[in-house]
Protein backbone atom coordinates (compact mmCIF):
# COMPACT_ATOMS: atom_id res chain seq x y z
CA UNK A 1 0.00 0.00 0.00
CA UNK A 2 1.29 3.50 -0.63
CA UNK A 3 0.35 6.93 0.95
CA UNK A 4 1.00 10.18 -0.30
CA UNK A 5 -0.08 13.67 1.28
CA UNK A 6 -1.86 15.78 -0.81
CA UNK A 7 -2.80 19.67 -0.10
CA UNK A 8 -6.42 20.79 0.11
CA UNK A 9 -7.70 22.98 -2.57
CA UNK A 10 -8.22 26.90 -1.55
CA UNK A 11 -11.61 27.52 -1.85
CA UNK A 12 -11.03 29.56 -4.91
CA UNK A 13 -9.64 26.60 -6.18
CA UNK A 14 -12.83 24.26 -5.46
CA UNK A 15 -14.84 26.73 -7.02
CA UNK A 16 -13.00 27.04 -10.27
CA UNK A 17 -12.35 23.66 -10.61
CA UNK A 18 -15.95 23.01 -10.84
CA UNK A 19 -17.09 25.95 -12.85
CA UNK A 20 -14.10 23.97 -14.99
CA UNK A 21 -15.31 20.13 -14.40
CA UNK A 22 -18.57 21.92 -15.60
CA UNK A 23 -17.60 22.82 -18.99
CA UNK A 24 -16.29 19.39 -19.76
CA UNK A 25 -19.20 17.70 -21.77
CA UNK A 26 -19.06 20.93 -24.57
CA UNK A 27 -15.81 18.92 -25.66
CA UNK A 28 -17.83 15.33 -26.14
CA UNK A 29 -20.48 17.53 -27.53
CA UNK A 30 -18.19 19.19 -29.86
CA UNK A 31 -16.31 15.67 -30.42
CA UNK A 32 -19.90 13.76 -31.16
CA UNK A 33 -20.46 16.97 -34.00
CA UNK A 34 -17.45 16.55 -35.70
CA UNK A 35 -17.77 12.84 -35.86
CA UNK A 36 -21.14 13.11 -37.27
CA UNK A 37 -20.43 15.63 -39.66
CA UNK A 38 -17.43 14.31 -40.82
CA UNK A 39 -19.49 10.59 -41.38
CA UNK A 40 -22.51 10.28 -43.89
CA UNK A 41 -25.88 11.32 -43.64
CA UNK A 42 -27.14 7.84 -43.39
CA UNK A 43 -25.56 7.02 -40.23
CA UNK A 44 -25.70 10.68 -38.71
CA UNK A 45 -28.77 9.52 -36.29
CA UNK A 46 -26.56 6.52 -34.86
CA UNK A 47 -23.70 8.71 -34.28
CA UNK A 48 -25.06 10.78 -32.43
CA UNK A 49 -27.17 8.45 -30.32
CA UNK A 50 -23.69 6.09 -30.09
CA UNK A 51 -22.15 9.43 -28.16
CA UNK A 52 -24.91 9.53 -25.56
CA UNK A 53 -24.78 5.91 -24.85
CA UNK A 54 -20.65 6.22 -24.88
CA UNK A 55 -20.86 8.91 -22.15
CA UNK A 56 -23.68 6.92 -20.47
CA UNK A 57 -21.63 3.67 -20.49
CA UNK A 58 -18.32 5.40 -19.78
CA UNK A 59 -19.54 7.11 -16.26
CA UNK A 60 -21.51 3.93 -15.07
CA UNK A 61 -18.55 1.96 -15.67
CA UNK A 62 -16.33 4.81 -13.97
CA UNK A 63 -18.96 5.11 -11.08
CA UNK A 64 -18.85 0.82 -10.61
CA UNK A 65 -15.03 0.38 -10.99
CA UNK A 66 -12.84 2.97 -13.13
CA UNK A 67 -12.17 4.72 -10.36
CA UNK A 68 -11.47 1.74 -8.18
CA UNK A 69 -8.35 1.17 -10.74
CA UNK A 70 -7.96 4.49 -10.89
CA UNK A 71 -7.46 6.03 -6.97
CA UNK A 72 -5.80 9.70 -6.67
CA UNK A 73 -2.79 10.65 -5.31
CA UNK A 74 -2.09 10.09 -1.45
CA UNK A 75 -5.28 7.32 -1.45
CA UNK A 76 -4.54 3.87 -0.73
CA UNK A 77 -2.63 1.69 -3.85
CA UNK A 78 -0.58 -1.17 -4.96
CA UNK A 79 2.93 -0.91 -4.88
CA UNK A 80 5.31 -3.55 -5.43
CA UNK A 81 9.37 -2.72 -4.87
CA UNK A 82 11.89 -2.71 -7.57
CA UNK A 83 15.48 -2.10 -6.07
CA UNK A 84 14.95 -1.03 -3.45
CA UNK A 85 11.98 2.33 -5.14
CA UNK A 86 8.30 1.55 -5.05
CA UNK A 87 6.54 1.30 -7.75
CA UNK A 88 2.79 2.28 -7.66
CA UNK A 89 0.80 0.05 -9.99
CA UNK A 90 -2.99 0.21 -9.54
CA UNK A 91 -5.22 1.58 -6.92
CA UNK A 92 -7.17 -0.10 -4.57
CA UNK A 93 -10.25 2.26 -3.96
CA UNK A 94 -13.56 0.51 -2.91
CA UNK A 95 -16.26 -0.31 -5.50
CA UNK A 96 -18.71 2.29 -6.68
CA UNK A 97 -16.93 4.81 -4.94
CA UNK A 98 -17.96 3.59 -1.71
CA UNK A 99 -16.24 5.46 1.08
CA UNK A 100 -15.70 8.33 -0.70
CA UNK A 101 -17.46 11.64 0.23
CA UNK A 102 -18.18 13.70 -2.54
CA UNK A 103 -18.17 16.67 -0.60
CA UNK A 104 -15.76 18.76 -2.63
CA UNK A 105 -12.21 17.31 -1.85
CA UNK A 106 -9.52 17.48 -4.39
CA UNK A 107 -10.39 13.23 -4.69
CA UNK A 108 -14.14 14.11 -4.95
CA UNK A 109 -13.19 16.77 -7.71
CA UNK A 110 -11.06 14.26 -9.67
CA UNK A 111 -13.90 11.76 -9.33
CA UNK A 112 -16.60 14.35 -11.14
CA UNK A 113 -14.01 15.64 -14.00
CA UNK A 114 -12.75 11.75 -15.08
CA UNK A 115 -16.42 10.38 -15.27
CA UNK A 116 -17.14 12.98 -17.94
CA UNK A 117 -13.77 13.13 -19.30
CA UNK A 118 -13.52 9.12 -19.40
CA UNK A 119 -16.11 9.66 -21.86
CA UNK A 120 -14.62 11.98 -23.64
CA UNK A 121 -11.89 9.46 -24.38
CA UNK A 122 -13.81 6.85 -25.52
CA UNK A 123 -16.00 8.60 -27.79
CA UNK A 124 -12.80 9.15 -29.77
CA UNK A 125 -13.16 5.94 -31.39
CA UNK A 126 -16.05 6.19 -33.05
CA UNK A 127 -14.45 8.73 -35.15
CA UNK A 128 -12.46 5.83 -36.31
CA UNK A 129 -15.41 3.03 -36.77
CA UNK A 130 -17.92 5.77 -38.34
CA UNK A 131 -20.32 4.03 -40.91
CA UNK A 132 -19.30 0.51 -40.04
CA UNK A 133 -19.24 0.44 -36.46
CA UNK A 134 -22.12 -1.55 -34.59
CA UNK A 135 -23.97 0.12 -31.46
CA UNK A 136 -23.75 -2.81 -29.00
CA UNK A 137 -19.87 -3.58 -29.73
CA UNK A 138 -19.81 0.37 -29.05
CA UNK A 139 -21.35 0.52 -25.95
CA UNK A 140 -19.11 -2.95 -25.37
CA UNK A 141 -15.96 -1.83 -26.26
CA UNK A 142 -16.97 1.17 -24.12
CA UNK A 143 -16.85 -0.60 -20.97
CA UNK A 144 -13.69 -2.13 -21.24
CA UNK A 145 -12.30 1.45 -21.94
CA UNK A 146 -13.60 3.24 -19.12
CA UNK A 147 -13.50 0.30 -16.98
CA UNK A 148 -9.87 -0.82 -17.30
CA UNK A 149 -7.55 0.36 -19.75
CA UNK A 150 -7.97 3.83 -19.02
CA UNK A 151 -8.37 3.95 -15.51
CA UNK A 152 -4.94 1.66 -15.26
CA UNK A 153 -3.27 5.14 -17.57
CA UNK A 154 -4.53 7.43 -15.64
CA UNK A 155 -3.44 5.98 -12.67
CA UNK A 156 -0.23 6.02 -13.70
CA UNK A 157 -0.52 9.55 -14.59
CA UNK A 158 -2.86 11.15 -12.36
CA UNK A 159 -3.39 8.64 -9.47
CA UNK A 160 -0.01 8.99 -7.96
CA UNK A 161 1.45 6.04 -9.99
CA UNK A 162 4.77 5.22 -11.50
CA UNK A 163 4.74 7.22 -14.27
CA UNK A 164 4.31 10.63 -11.98
CA UNK A 165 7.04 9.22 -9.53
CA UNK A 166 9.41 9.32 -12.53
CA UNK A 167 10.74 12.03 -10.86
CA UNK A 168 11.31 11.58 -6.92
CA UNK A 169 12.28 7.95 -7.51
CA UNK A 170 14.47 8.35 -10.09
CA UNK A 171 15.13 11.96 -10.98
CA UNK A 172 13.73 12.53 -14.15
CA UNK A 173 12.57 16.07 -14.12
CA UNK A 174 9.33 16.08 -12.28
CA UNK A 175 8.58 12.43 -13.60
CA UNK A 176 5.79 11.80 -16.61
CA UNK A 177 3.37 15.20 -16.70
CA UNK A 178 0.36 15.65 -18.34
CA UNK A 179 -2.31 18.83 -17.03
CA UNK A 180 -5.01 18.35 -19.35
CA UNK A 181 -4.84 14.56 -20.32
CA UNK A 182 -2.66 14.86 -23.46
CA UNK A 183 -1.51 11.10 -22.95
CA UNK A 184 -4.40 9.90 -20.79
CA UNK A 185 -7.42 10.77 -22.60
CA UNK A 186 -6.52 12.01 -26.02
CA UNK A 187 -3.70 9.65 -26.82
CA UNK A 188 -5.37 6.55 -24.86
CA UNK A 189 -8.76 7.19 -26.76
CA UNK A 190 -6.49 8.18 -30.40
CA UNK A 191 -4.92 4.38 -29.91
CA UNK A 192 -8.16 2.82 -29.33
CA UNK A 193 -9.55 4.74 -32.73
CA UNK A 194 -6.51 2.96 -34.46
CA UNK A 195 -7.42 -0.66 -32.76
CA UNK A 196 -10.86 -0.04 -34.24
CA UNK A 197 -9.92 1.22 -37.54
CA UNK A 198 -7.63 -1.78 -37.76
CA UNK A 199 -10.80 -4.42 -35.97
CA UNK A 200 -13.68 -3.11 -38.48
CA UNK A 201 -11.57 -2.74 -40.90
CA UNK A 202 -12.61 -0.39 -43.90
CA UNK A 203 -15.57 1.14 -45.22
CA UNK A 204 -17.47 -0.91 -48.36
CA UNK A 205 -15.77 1.26 -51.21
CA UNK A 206 -13.12 3.11 -49.25
CA UNK A 207 -10.42 1.29 -51.19
CA UNK A 208 -10.40 -0.24 -54.77
CA UNK A 209 -9.28 -3.27 -55.63
CA UNK A 210 -5.82 -1.85 -56.35
CA UNK A 211 -5.48 -0.32 -53.23
CA UNK A 212 -6.27 3.38 -53.99
CA UNK A 213 -8.35 5.43 -51.41
CA UNK A 214 -12.14 6.72 -52.72
CA UNK A 215 -12.58 10.25 -50.95
CA UNK A 216 -16.27 9.73 -48.80
CA UNK A 217 -16.68 13.18 -48.08
CA UNK A 218 -18.48 14.18 -44.58
CA UNK A 219 -21.62 14.91 -45.07
CA UNK A 220 -22.25 18.28 -42.77
CA UNK A 221 -19.61 21.10 -42.76
CA UNK A 222 -21.30 22.97 -40.12
CA UNK A 223 -21.86 20.45 -37.59
CA UNK A 224 -18.30 19.75 -37.78
CA UNK A 225 -17.21 23.48 -37.40
CA UNK A 226 -19.95 24.05 -34.71
CA UNK A 227 -18.55 21.31 -33.08
CA UNK A 228 -14.93 22.83 -33.09
CA UNK A 229 -16.49 25.83 -31.84
CA UNK A 230 -17.92 23.77 -28.88
CA UNK A 231 -14.66 21.91 -28.43
CA UNK A 232 -12.63 24.93 -27.30
CA UNK A 233 -15.09 26.20 -24.59
CA UNK A 234 -15.08 22.50 -23.18
CA UNK A 235 -11.10 22.76 -23.24
CA UNK A 236 -10.64 25.22 -21.85
CA UNK A 237 -12.48 23.93 -18.73
CA UNK A 238 -10.95 20.31 -19.09
CA UNK A 239 -6.96 21.98 -19.39
CA UNK A 240 -7.62 24.41 -16.11
CA UNK A 241 -9.72 21.40 -13.93
CA UNK A 242 -7.11 19.05 -14.73
CA UNK A 243 -4.03 21.34 -14.28
CA UNK A 244 -5.45 22.44 -10.96
CA UNK A 245 -6.55 18.82 -9.75
CA UNK A 246 -3.45 16.70 -11.18
CA UNK A 247 -1.10 19.20 -11.61
CA UNK A 248 -1.24 21.12 -8.43
CA UNK A 249 -1.19 24.66 -10.12
CA UNK A 250 -2.35 28.05 -8.47
CA UNK A 251 -6.08 28.45 -9.92
CA UNK A 252 -4.30 32.24 -11.55
CA UNK A 253 -2.84 29.77 -13.96
CA UNK A 254 -6.39 29.41 -15.43
CA UNK A 255 -5.60 32.58 -17.26
CA UNK A 256 -1.83 31.22 -18.74
CA UNK A 257 -4.22 27.97 -19.22
CA UNK A 258 -6.52 29.53 -21.32
CA UNK A 259 -4.22 31.81 -23.63
CA UNK A 260 -2.25 29.00 -24.16
CA UNK A 261 -5.15 26.66 -25.10
CA UNK A 262 -6.61 29.11 -28.00
CA UNK A 263 -3.43 29.99 -29.08
CA UNK A 264 -2.39 26.20 -30.12
CA UNK A 265 -5.70 25.80 -31.15
CA UNK A 266 -5.53 29.06 -33.67
CA UNK A 267 -2.47 28.83 -35.05
CA UNK A 268 -3.09 25.04 -35.71
CA UNK A 269 -6.19 26.00 -37.49
CA UNK A 270 -4.65 28.52 -39.55
CA UNK A 271 -1.72 25.80 -40.52
CA UNK A 272 -4.03 23.42 -41.54
CA UNK A 273 -6.10 26.14 -43.69
CA UNK A 274 -2.98 27.05 -45.35
CA UNK A 275 -1.53 23.64 -46.06
CA UNK A 276 -4.65 22.63 -47.87
CA UNK A 277 -4.64 26.08 -49.67
CA UNK A 278 -1.23 25.61 -51.04
CA UNK A 279 -2.19 22.23 -52.11
CA UNK A 280 -5.59 21.68 -52.92
CA UNK A 281 -6.13 25.71 -54.25
CA UNK A 282 -8.73 25.49 -51.51
CA UNK A 283 -8.97 25.46 -47.75
CA UNK A 284 -10.29 22.02 -46.77
CA UNK A 285 -12.98 22.71 -44.07
CA UNK A 286 -12.97 19.07 -42.36
CA UNK A 287 -9.08 19.28 -42.76
CA UNK A 288 -9.08 22.74 -40.80
CA UNK A 289 -11.16 21.58 -38.16
CA UNK A 290 -9.27 18.46 -37.79
CA UNK A 291 -6.48 21.43 -37.72
CA UNK A 292 -8.03 22.84 -34.82
CA UNK A 293 -8.85 20.05 -32.47
CA UNK A 294 -5.41 19.01 -32.86
CA UNK A 295 -4.34 22.43 -31.68
CA UNK A 296 -6.56 21.79 -28.45
CA UNK A 297 -5.22 18.42 -28.24
CA UNK A 298 -1.88 19.21 -28.45
CA UNK A 299 -1.94 22.15 -26.15
CA UNK A 300 -3.69 19.85 -23.35
CA UNK A 301 -0.40 17.88 -21.59
CA UNK A 302 2.22 21.43 -21.45
CA UNK A 303 -0.59 24.12 -20.87
CA UNK A 304 0.56 25.43 -17.33
CA UNK A 305 3.97 25.30 -18.15
CA UNK A 306 4.78 26.21 -21.52
CA UNK A 307 5.13 30.55 -22.50
CA UNK A 308 2.87 31.73 -25.01
CA UNK A 309 5.34 31.38 -27.70
CA UNK A 310 5.77 27.64 -27.15
CA UNK A 311 1.93 27.48 -27.37
CA UNK A 312 2.01 28.98 -30.99
CA UNK A 313 4.82 26.13 -31.74
CA UNK A 314 3.43 23.13 -30.14
CA UNK A 315 0.22 23.99 -32.08
CA UNK A 316 1.88 25.05 -35.55
CA UNK A 317 3.62 21.86 -35.52
CA UNK A 318 0.44 19.97 -34.52
CA UNK A 319 -1.48 21.66 -37.25
CA UNK A 320 1.04 21.09 -39.82
CA UNK A 321 1.67 17.14 -39.16
CA UNK A 322 -1.76 16.20 -38.38
CA UNK A 323 -2.55 17.96 -41.57
CA UNK A 324 -0.03 14.84 -43.24
CA UNK A 325 -0.46 12.35 -40.67
CA UNK A 326 -4.11 11.89 -41.66
CA UNK A 327 -2.89 11.53 -45.42
CA UNK A 328 -0.61 9.06 -44.50
CA UNK A 329 -3.22 6.97 -43.07
CA UNK A 330 -5.54 6.97 -45.45
CA UNK A 331 -3.22 6.34 -48.48
CA UNK A 332 -0.26 4.49 -47.49
CA UNK A 333 -1.41 2.82 -44.42
CA UNK A 334 -4.72 1.83 -45.98
CA UNK A 335 -6.43 2.68 -42.44
CA UNK A 336 -10.19 4.03 -43.29
CA UNK A 337 -10.62 6.70 -40.32
CA UNK A 338 -13.77 9.09 -41.29
CA UNK A 339 -13.17 11.35 -38.37
CA UNK A 340 -9.68 11.52 -38.49
CA UNK A 341 -9.18 10.81 -34.79
CA UNK A 342 -5.84 8.55 -35.01
CA UNK A 343 -4.10 11.62 -36.27
CA UNK A 344 -5.54 14.51 -34.45
CA UNK A 345 -6.02 12.52 -30.92
CA UNK A 346 -2.88 10.13 -30.60
CA UNK A 347 -0.35 11.58 -32.97
CA UNK A 348 -1.02 15.57 -31.95
CA UNK A 349 -1.67 13.98 -28.09
CA UNK A 350 1.76 12.31 -28.31
CA UNK A 351 3.21 15.19 -29.55
CA UNK A 352 1.94 17.26 -27.11
CA UNK A 353 3.46 15.09 -24.37
CA UNK A 354 6.83 15.37 -26.06
CA UNK A 355 6.89 19.01 -26.63
CA UNK A 356 6.71 19.27 -22.87
CA UNK A 357 9.61 18.00 -22.23
CA UNK A 358 11.41 20.61 -24.49
CA UNK A 359 9.18 23.10 -24.14
CA UNK A 360 8.32 23.48 -20.48
CA UNK A 361 9.61 26.89 -18.98
CA UNK A 362 11.17 25.11 -15.99
CA UNK A 363 14.18 23.63 -15.42
CA UNK A 364 14.17 19.60 -14.28
CA UNK A 365 16.80 17.73 -15.80
CA UNK A 366 15.63 14.38 -17.52
CA UNK A 367 12.11 15.86 -18.14
CA UNK A 368 12.17 14.97 -21.52
CA UNK A 369 13.14 11.44 -20.43
CA UNK A 370 10.16 10.82 -18.51
CA UNK A 371 8.30 12.20 -21.21
CA UNK A 372 9.66 9.48 -23.75
CA UNK A 373 9.09 6.68 -21.04
CA UNK A 374 5.40 7.99 -21.05
CA UNK A 375 4.52 7.98 -24.87
CA UNK A 376 6.51 4.54 -24.59
CA UNK A 377 4.17 3.30 -22.21
CA UNK A 378 1.62 4.40 -24.66
CA UNK A 379 2.69 2.29 -27.22
CA UNK A 380 4.05 -0.32 -25.90
CA UNK A 381 1.50 -1.00 -23.57
CA UNK A 382 -1.74 0.77 -23.99
CA UNK A 383 -2.10 0.03 -27.41
CA UNK A 384 -1.32 -4.10 -27.36
CA UNK A 385 -4.10 -3.85 -24.11
CA UNK A 386 -6.71 -2.36 -25.89
CA UNK A 387 -5.96 -3.70 -29.01
CA UNK A 388 -5.94 -7.69 -27.65
CA UNK A 389 -9.15 -6.18 -25.70
CA UNK A 390 -10.78 -5.32 -28.38
CA UNK A 391 -9.85 -7.97 -30.78
CA UNK A 392 -11.29 -10.36 -27.83
CA UNK A 393 -14.21 -8.26 -27.57
CA UNK A 394 -14.82 -8.74 -31.85
CA UNK A 395 -14.66 -13.00 -31.08
CA UNK A 396 -17.70 -12.84 -29.06
CA UNK A 397 -19.67 -9.88 -30.18
CA UNK A 398 -19.02 -8.84 -33.90
CA UNK A 399 -17.83 -4.68 -33.64
CA UNK A 400 -18.71 -4.53 -38.03
CA UNK A 401 -22.08 -4.43 -39.02
CA UNK A 402 -22.75 -6.69 -42.01
CA UNK A 403 -23.42 -5.82 -45.35
CA UNK A 404 -27.11 -4.47 -45.37
CA UNK A 405 -25.85 -2.27 -42.30
CA UNK A 406 -23.38 -0.42 -44.20
CA UNK A 407 -25.71 -0.24 -47.08
CA UNK A 408 -28.54 0.80 -45.72
CA UNK A 409 -26.65 2.78 -43.16
CA UNK A 410 -26.73 2.78 -39.76
CA UNK A 411 -29.54 4.94 -39.04
CA UNK A 412 -32.20 2.77 -40.66
CA UNK A 413 -29.76 -0.94 -39.91
CA UNK A 414 -29.74 -0.18 -36.15
CA UNK A 415 -32.35 2.58 -35.12
CA UNK A 416 -35.00 1.93 -37.87
CA UNK A 417 -35.48 5.44 -38.82
CA UNK A 418 -33.16 8.41 -40.52
CA UNK A 419 -31.66 11.76 -39.02
CA UNK A 420 -33.17 13.44 -42.28
CA UNK A 421 -36.75 11.69 -43.00
CA UNK A 422 -37.25 14.66 -45.44
CA UNK A 423 -34.05 14.04 -47.58
CA UNK A 424 -34.57 10.13 -49.13
CA UNK A 425 -31.68 10.30 -51.52
CA UNK A 426 -30.24 7.56 -49.81
CA UNK A 427 -27.85 6.59 -53.27
CA UNK A 428 -24.52 4.01 -53.52
CA UNK A 429 -22.99 6.94 -55.10
CA UNK A 430 -19.35 5.95 -53.51
CA UNK A 431 -20.15 2.43 -53.50
CA UNK A 432 -18.27 0.85 -56.92
CA UNK A 433 -21.38 -1.15 -58.86
CA UNK B 1 3.18 -11.13 -38.40
CA UNK B 2 0.32 -9.36 -36.07
CA UNK B 3 1.13 -11.11 -33.11
CA UNK B 4 5.01 -10.60 -33.48
CA UNK B 5 4.59 -6.49 -34.15
CA UNK B 6 2.23 -6.64 -30.49
CA UNK B 7 4.94 -8.63 -29.04
CA UNK B 8 7.43 -6.06 -30.17
CA UNK B 9 6.24 -3.40 -28.77
CA UNK B 10 5.54 -5.20 -25.39
CA UNK B 11 9.38 -5.86 -25.48
CA UNK B 12 9.71 -2.58 -26.49
CA UNK B 13 8.88 -1.55 -23.37
CA UNK B 14 9.90 -4.23 -21.35
CA UNK B 15 13.29 -2.58 -22.12
CA UNK B 16 12.37 1.09 -21.31
CA UNK B 17 11.00 -0.40 -17.83
CA UNK B 18 14.11 -2.30 -17.01
CA UNK B 19 16.31 0.51 -18.21
CA UNK B 20 14.64 3.32 -15.81
CA UNK B 21 14.55 0.42 -12.93
CA UNK B 22 18.03 -0.63 -12.89
CA UNK B 23 20.69 1.19 -14.77
CA UNK B 24 21.91 4.31 -12.73
CA UNK B 25 23.57 6.02 -15.03
CA UNK B 26 21.56 9.18 -17.10
CA UNK B 27 23.37 8.40 -20.12
CA UNK B 28 22.97 4.83 -20.85
CA UNK B 29 19.84 4.80 -19.54
CA UNK B 30 18.44 7.60 -22.27
CA UNK B 31 20.06 5.11 -24.33
CA UNK B 32 17.99 2.36 -23.60
CA UNK B 33 15.58 3.85 -23.16
CA UNK B 34 15.54 5.01 -26.91
CA UNK B 35 16.61 1.96 -27.93
CA UNK B 36 13.29 0.43 -26.37
CA UNK B 37 11.26 3.22 -28.33
CA UNK B 38 13.39 1.87 -31.42
CA UNK B 39 11.75 -2.22 -30.91
CA UNK B 40 8.19 -0.27 -30.02
CA UNK B 41 8.78 1.66 -33.55
CA UNK B 42 9.75 -1.88 -35.32
CA UNK B 43 6.16 -3.58 -33.69
CA UNK B 44 4.24 -0.44 -34.58
CA UNK B 45 5.73 -1.10 -38.38
CA UNK B 46 5.02 -4.80 -38.25
CA UNK B 47 1.19 -4.25 -37.03
CA UNK B 48 0.94 -1.65 -39.45
CA UNK B 49 2.16 -3.97 -42.26
CA UNK B 50 0.08 -6.67 -41.29
CA UNK B 51 -2.94 -4.67 -41.73
CA UNK B 52 -2.25 -3.48 -45.03
CA UNK B 53 -3.58 -6.86 -46.18
CA UNK B 54 -6.49 -6.15 -48.09
CA UNK B 55 -9.48 -6.52 -45.95
CA UNK B 56 -11.79 -6.93 -48.93
CA UNK B 57 -15.04 -5.54 -48.84
CA UNK B 58 -15.90 -7.03 -45.70
CA UNK B 59 -19.53 -7.14 -44.17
Amino acid sequence: MNSQFVPALSETGTALSIACIFLVPLCGAGLALINTGLGRSRSAAHSMLASLCVIAVAALMYFACGFAWQGFAGRPAHVITVSGKAWNWIAVEPFFLRGLQLDGSPASLAVCLQMLSVGLAAMIPLGSGSDRWRLPAICASTALLAGFTYPLYAHWVWGGGWLAQLGPHYGLGRGFLDAGGGSSIQAVGGLTALAIAWIVGPRRGKYSPDGMPTAIPGHNAVLVLLGCALALVGWLGLNSAGAILFAGVAPTAAVLIGVNTVLSASVAALAALMITRMRFGKPDASLVANGWVSGLVASSAACPWITPAAALFIGLVAGVVVTFSIELFEVHLKVDDPGGAISVHAVAGIWGVLALGVCAHFQAPGQWLAQLVGVATLLGFVLPLTYGLNWLLDRFLAQRAPFDGESLGMDVYELGATAYPEFVTHTEDFIPR
Amino acid sequence: MKLAGFLLLLAGWGIVLCAVAWLPSAGVRSGFVLAGLGVEVLGLVLAVRSHLVPHGERG
